[in-house]
């Protein structure tokens, strides 16, 4: 068995193959400790560990037997679900990327977007809290009730919540403020697509890929469909196992 | 480095308590960056103590001449010519300006987003903290970016600074206002030392010049070899200390590496393993301490193979035509600094068709485009690399960043994503 492991700053992810085939899949809040939660996820044998994500360094000086960056993982696990990926959007809890894959699925190209949290789930999540919700996944499915009468004109995180908590007090409908929200981390994620030229199809991943209203303004705002996958989180991990079930492959 | 220069900074107006944490900062990185790289070749022993003496003997060679009455000039842009400052008897040095210093000072007359090379010189100059700096009688600045332009005009209240105007562009009335430049410029030296250059010293200066040139391009030339014979964070050390380095020794000292990196090569031995994916980075200079980028390519599985910067190969790409007279030496000179590829020209096509050579000629797989944060002449040129680069099918990564290490693990990532796309 294989045994890929994605190490992100809130979620680690981990798969484990066996002769192409899903045979395990666990999903754990990082913690404190990432490299230990994620050997404890690791409970079985495996004969080879791949690790990605932001702690894979650490990963590879305890456990791990080789590690490749997010944006291979991501390639490799999208194009395994969806073969034929031409863009994979991946949205995590702290950053955002666009990664273009050729006809082979071979990345040819990636973006990542700056130092800061605009635009990410992290964002997101303070928006949400901002604003009152219990979760990210109520705050998600409230907006997609929302009236398109608002619009946010700061990207930045900080700015971003003082305005929309400003609106609040002057009575706008915490909704709209929702819906105003996902539109502009909408706006910032196709701005980012078209810098990368993306091409169809086009798979989102990562934590953000789970929410509904980001998904239907995504997919409304660029006009194509946007495959998302069962588990959008554990793609990262996926493409990890598939690394370390590859023959003769080394990183 | 030891105590025994304590009364040499003093006497120079060092800031020692400030100059003592700078010190402090330095072996450390200089440990984890370059001495723990495997298969460095022995020859890297005098560049290592070169670093190691950066504030020590070489501020003292500079005070000995100085007593002998010479001068010192200090330069920030590799525009500046050396040639001249030699042939009337003076030393000419690259302020290094690699290092977040005095950025608090710096920030008292600059505005905050401005380019970390300019804050530091300014952070280095009001913090009393480059030895360089304070053994300088006269420090040459000239209108290359606007940031830098303006700033020499604040720097002049605390050093003595020459500005020489660089033009724009290249045609036949920039060549002509370029070359006065040059002279008005040999004009000003000869009166900060006192000698005249006369067509021998010219003439010497420019073999000297030339030498220095010649011995860093057989290195870059050795380069091309797989294996990589020496690493691009070794390389780049030598193209930094180039700057400050006594010319006839550093010369020397660069052949003599090249002597072991040739025998080296014969027995097919190297820095990396033979088929390590290769890249070129190109942008702006990274002066001395600034290891930062390629350090993380470096560590990434990549090997630089060459560095087409200004701490690079723009520093010894053309070399002055040697000449009978004198005017004709100082218009050879001209001639030969306006040849480099600097994106405070337009159009600046010569850094293009020299990249996409580079490429071949390096068997390069990708290139890494590394601009200082705020720099708009390299960042706004860095659309002009990319789509030649996506032109001509080379993969290409574009980065943007300061002297800080906060972005350090995104960095990584990117870098290592990039690297992964070469195998
Ligand atoms: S990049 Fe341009 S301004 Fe800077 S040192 Fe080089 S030539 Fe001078
Ligand atoms: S790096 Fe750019 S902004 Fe900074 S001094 Fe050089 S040309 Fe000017």
């Amino acid at each position: 068995m294989y045994a890929g492991i994605d190490i992100g700053s809130r979620t680690i992810g981990m798969v484990a193959m066996s002769a192409g085939q899903i045979k395990q899949f666990r999903l754990e809040d990082t913690g404190f400790e990432p490299t230990d939660t994620a050997q404890k996820i690791l409970d079985g044998t495996y004969s080879r560990i791949v690790a990605t994500g932001y702690g894979r360094h650490s990963a590879k000086a305890e456990f791990a037997d080789d590690i490749i960056t997010e944006i291979k993982a991501h390639a490799l696990g999208a194009a395994w679900i969806f073969p034929g990926v031409r863009t994979v959007l991946d949205i995590g809890g702290q950053d955002t990327k666009v990664i273009s894959l050729n006809e082979h699925g071979a990345v040819i190209d990636f973006l990542m977007n700056d130092r800061c949290s605009a635009g990410t789930g992290k964002f997101l999540e303070i928006m949400s809290t901002a604003l009152g919700y219990n979760s990210v996944s109520e705050f998600g499915q409230e907006a997609l009730t929302g009236e398109g009468t608002i619009k946010i004109s700061n990207m930045c995180t900080v700015f971003a919540e003082s305005e929309a908590v400003t609106l609040l007090h002057r009575g706008a409908p915490k909704k709209d403020i929702a819906l105003a929200l996902h539109a502009s981390v909408v706006e910032r994620t196709v701005g980012m697509l078209q810098r990368a030229g993306f091409k169809t199809p086009l798979v989102f991943t990562g934590g953000v890929a789970k929410n509904r209203c980001i998904n239907s303004l995504l997919a409304t705002k660029l006009g194509v469909d946007v495959l998302v996958p069962e588990e959008p989180q554990l793609v990262g991990a996926l493409g990890a196992a598939l690394a370390a079930a590859k023959d003769g492959f080394t990183a | 480095m030891s105590n025994h220069y304590n009364e040499m900074w003093r006497s120079l107006g060092l800031n020692l308590k400030a100059h003592d944490q700078l010190l402090q900062a330095l072996p450390p990185t200089y440990h984890d960056v370059y001495l723990t790289q495997t298969n460095r070749p022995q020859s890297m022993e005098y560049f290592d103590f070169v670093v190691n003496e950066i504030h020590g003997l070489r501020i003292q060679e500079l005070q000995e001449h100085k007593k002998k009455g010479g001068k010192v000039i200090g330069a920030f842009c590799v525009f500046v010519p050396e040639e001249i400052v030699r042939a009337a008897g003076g030393i000419c040095i690259g302020l290094c300006s690699g290092l977040e210093m005095g950025t608090a000072e710096a920030e008292q007359v600059l505005p905050r987003s401005i380019c970390p090379l300019i804050k530091s010189f300014m952070g280095f100059k009001l913090a009393k903290v480059c030895p360089y700096f304070e053994s300088c009688d006269l420090v040459v600045g000239e209108t290359t970016c606007d940031g830098k332009k303006k700033a020499f005009e604040i720097l002049n209240d605390y050093v003595p600074v020459h500005v020489m105007e660089t033009p724009q562009m290249k045609k036949g009335r920039d060549k002509q206002l370029w070359l006065e430049e040059v002279q008005d410029f040999a004009g000003l030296v000869q009166e900060t030392t006192g000698i005249e250059i006369t067509r021998e010293s010219l003439a010497k200066a420019i073999q000297e010049v030339n030498g220095k040139r010649q011995a860093l391009r057989r290195l870059s030339n050795l380069r091309k070899n797989d294996p990589a014979p020496i690493s691009g964070k070794d390389s780049l050390l030598i193209e930094q200390i180039a700057m400050y380095d006594d010319v006839a020794r550093f010369t020397a000292k660069v052949n003599e590496l090249c002597d072991e990196l040739e025998q080296k090569i014969s027995a097919g031995e190297g820095a990396f393993p033979p088929k390590t994916p290769r890249v070129i980075v190109t942008g702006t200079p990274m002066a001395i301490p600034n290891w930062k980028v390629p350090h993380i390519i470096e560590t990434s599985g990549a090997v630089i193979v060459a560095e087409e910067m200004c701490t690079g190969m723009r520093y010894f790409e053309n070399e002055v035509a040697e000449a009978g007279s004198l005017d004709s030496m100082l218009e050879n000179i001209a001639a030969r600094y306006l040849g480099i590829n600097c994106a405070v020209f337009t159009p600046n096509t010569g850094r293009l068709e020299n990249l996409e050579n580079l490429v071949k000629e390096y068997h390069a797989g990708g290139v890494i485009h590394c601009t200082l944060s705020f720099c708009d002449p390299y960042a706004v040129e860095a659309n002009r690399v990319e789509k030649m680069m996506k032109q001509k099918g080379i993969p290409f990564l574009k980065i943007e960043t300061g002297y800080d290490q906060e972005d350090a693990g995104q960095l990584k990532t990117r870098v290592e994503a990039f690297i992964e796309m070469l195998r």
